[in-house]
């Protein structure tokens, strides 16, 4: 096949980059430049998209021996992720930036310009795996725990998942990086990436501050009585216990915990840890990668982060929501953030969250 | 077959600089020393100054060895400036990065204030906006620079107009591009200093020279050993100055021919593509240089897929990270951000034939087509 290898500039997308060529697909390495404005060099694992990235891209495909380009994503980016981010903070819910950046642009606006460029497919250093089954071409965990992304792949549809290719599923992290040392990757020790892209000095408050202000607001506990301030409620997350700086203890001394941001009043609601209990959530926008989900209970897991737990639960389509039902409660989950439901080890689609109980 | 049309980019070396430059490899001997192999490499370096002096039309005394075209344009521009009490810079608004950054460069470092001339549709700076600046703040202006071509378009600066407009202000011309593609003197044009580099002309990468009037002594940006006028310091680089100068003595640059060639594909892509448009196309140009928007396609798609089909050109003017940006020069000319990232430069050069011409409109349509169908999904 013909395909374009999406590469950051990482350990991960070159050595699968190298790995589709090995395969025997003509591919074509592209870096995307989702910055308009990038800074020259990362800090230490934050960030990415510098202009050192790009050249560390540059330098893996010429390495590999495949043609490289630079595609401009900026604007995409910004209107797709970062005003997302923004507007989904500003409305009290907790965004994962990197599943809508895998939905709005790296499988959606890549993929698409790929195709009408008359390639086949995109392929990224993602660990995830994808199988073959009668219904179609499935997505399932990597075989490494502590690397697998399906998680934030979960948001991609069947035509998504047919257009993408995860040679890195089968293997370990470690392994990998020593196979890009036996590639001559110059990279194969390079940090990983952490925290969100765009947020490079890792406060992801102070940057929302600066952006979205810092309006002074009141910390109540559950009975409505004022028991501190915030500068801003959208800086802190559902079940969040450090950083609240309250001047009034609770009666019986315990923690208290973020239950509840109200993004029109301004209000952050904190409450005793039993309080954060979750047993159930509905989800909206519900995509589905393998065989779609009725309304009958179904068996399987829900993962609620990117390095969560799979929680037992059951699951139905209800209306427009995907619901799941969890057989131990959980503490502390926030809206916005995906529900990802799995079989197994396969994914069988995602939803944001926008209601627990 | 692969097509190459990117020589405002580079173009080959000639056989005979290429010779030259083995020759010159192969011997022992630093220009300033003082024995019999210093004096030896010193008399090719001098035999080679004089034949681009001859070249240029000036003094071989006025012929300044830089390791590059962009270092000879910050030496002209920042030592023309360090060099007057004066404050205001003149450039125009098309100018290279190379002239367009040491000038930004001083305006935020050094107080200059920059002046930037704007350009017609065709791209040729405004005369009239030249004169009523000089009429009107001639006294405070360190210097003027335009250059003699511009490397994306190829459309060609009134140059003559320019220096008789300036007066005695020193008026400076970036020619990287124009250099042995049409006719230029140095001398007949009057200008205050030129900047040429080796590796447009068929010479070699790293190589290329500040042309500057005797007698003026403009501060360095490199001190050392007080090489060329105490303007660059630095061992001369004795093979490449050599080559550089076989390289302009082989005139392996047929202007005709190019420019030919030029026309038949310009005639071509506009036969496959009715509604594409030539920048610059009513103004003088190069010879080989051809600019072309084709409007609701974005470039660097364009770029990859004419790559795809072995046939290299390019979007213009790269920047850092490779990012391609709209060109500030085709935005000078008036074109929409979106309609200057729809535009590709093809450059001919002297190994092009029409074999190439036709082959790379051969691929055009389908690329073309790709290209819209890329950007229509992007839009979406």
């Amino acid at each position: 096949m013909k395909i374009i290898a999406a590469m950051s500039g990482g350990v991960d997308s070159a050595v699968a980059a190298a790995r589709a060529v090995e395969a025997g697909h003509e591919v074509i390495g592209v870096h995307l430049a989702l910055s308009s404005n990038p800074q020259k060099y990362r800090s230490g694992a934050r960030g990415c998209c510098t202009i050192e990235d790009s050249h560390d891209a540059r330098r893996a495909a010429d390495v590999i021996g495949i043609p490289f380009y630079i595609w401009d994503m900026a604007d995409e980016f910004h209107d797709e992720v970062v005003e997302n981010f923004m507007s989904e903070y500003a409305a009290g819910r907790t965004p994962n930036p990197c599943l809508r950046c895998n939905e709005k642009i790296k499988f959606a606006a890549v993929l698409d310009r790929a195709k009408a460029m008359g390639f086949d497919g995109v392929v990224t250093g993602h660990y995830a795996r994808t199988r073959e089954s009668n219904a179609g071409r499935t997505l399932h965990r990597a075989v490494d725990p502590l690397k697998d992304q399906s998680y934030v792949l979960a948001v991609l549809n069947r035509e998504q998942i047919d257009g993408a290719i995860f040679p890195l599923g089968d293997t370990e992290k470690v392994d990998i990086r020593i196979e890009a040392e036996k590639r001559g990757l110059a990279v194969a020790q390079k940090p990983d990436s952490h925290d969100i892209c765009f947020v490079p000095s890792g406060d992801n408050a102070g940057w929302l501050r600066d952006r979205l202000g810092s309006e002074v607001g009141p910390i109540v506990d559950q009975d409505g009585t004022k028991i501190g301030e915030h500068n801003g409620a959208y800086t802190y997350t559902i079940g969040q216990r450090k950083g609240l700086g309250l001047s009034v203890a609770a009666p019986d001394g315990a923690p208290r915990f973020v239950l509840k941001i109200e993004p029109v009043t301004n209000t952050v609601v904190v409450g005793a840890r039993k309080d954060l209990a979750v047993s159930s959530m509905r989800g909206e926008r519900a995509i589905f990668c393998g065989p779609a989900v009725g309304a009958a209970p179904t068996r399987g897991f829900v993962q609620v982060r990117a390095h969560g737990a799979a929680l037992d639960c059951t699951y139905y389509v209800d209306g427009a929501h995907l619901v799941a039902e969890l057989d131990e409660p959980l503490l502390g989950l926030a809206t916005g953030q995906a529900m990802v439901i799995y079989d197994g080890d396969r994914v069988v689609g995602s939803a944001t969250i926008c209601e627990t109980a | 077959m692969s097509v190459y049309l990117d020589h405002a980019a580079t173009t080959p070396m000639c056989e005979s600089a290429i010779g030259a430059m083995n020759t010159a490899l192969r011997k022992l001997g630093n220009p300033s020393s003082l024995h019999t192999q210093g004096r030896s490499t010193r008399k090719d370096v001098e035999d080679a100054r004089e034949q681009i002096a001859r070249a240029v039309h000036c003094q071989p005394s006025e012929v300044i060895f830089t390791g590059s075209g962009t270092e000879a344009n910050n030496a002209a521009i920042k030592g023309l400036f360090w060099n007057s009490p004066k404050k205001v810079i003149v450039i125009s608004s098309i100018e290279h990065h190379a002239v367009l950054d040491p000038a930004l460069w001083l305006v935020e470092h050094e107080g200059a204030e920059l002046i930037q001339i704007p350009v017609t549709n065709a791209g040729v700076i405004d005369l009239d906006f030249l004169r009523a600046l000089v009429a009107a703040r001639g006294s405070e202006i360190a210097l003027i620079s335009v250059m003699h071509s511009n490397n994306e378009t190829g459309v060609m600066q009134p140059i003559a107009e320019v220096v008789n407009v300036a007066g005695s202000i020193p008026v400076h011309t970036d020619a990287v591009q124009s250099f042995s593609k049409v006719p230029l003197s140095y001398k007949d044009l009057g200008l205050f200093a030129m900047t040429i580099s080796g590796h447009k002309v068929g010479g070699p990468l790293g190589i290329g020279a500040l042309i500057l009037r005797r007698a003026v002594e403009i501060p360095a940006l490199l001190h050392g050993g007080g090489q060329e006028r105490d303007i660059r310091s630095g061992t001369l680089n004795a093979p490449s100055i050599v080559a550089l100068a076989a390289a302009i003595t082989a005139g392996v640059y047929d202007a005709s021919a190019v420019s030919k060639l030029r026309s038949h594909f310009e005639e071509g892509v506009l036969r496959a593509r009715p509604d594409a448009v030539i920048n610059g196309q009513s103004a003088p140009r190069l010879p080989g240089i051809s600019n072309i928007t084709f409007p609701g396609t974005q470039s660097d798609s364009l770029l990859l897929l004419m790559d795809s089909e072995k046939v290299s050109c390019s979007t213009g003017a790269a920047c850092t990270a490779g990012v391609h940006r709209p060109s500030h020069v085709l935005m000078a000319m008036g074109l929409t951000d979106v309609l200057s990232q729809s535009s590709l430069r093809f450059s001919f050069g002297a190994t092009n034939t029409q074999a190439d011409v036709d082959y790379a409109l051969s691929v055009l349509p389908t690329v073309i087509e790709r290209g819209l169908a890329a950007n229509a999904v992007g839009k979406k």
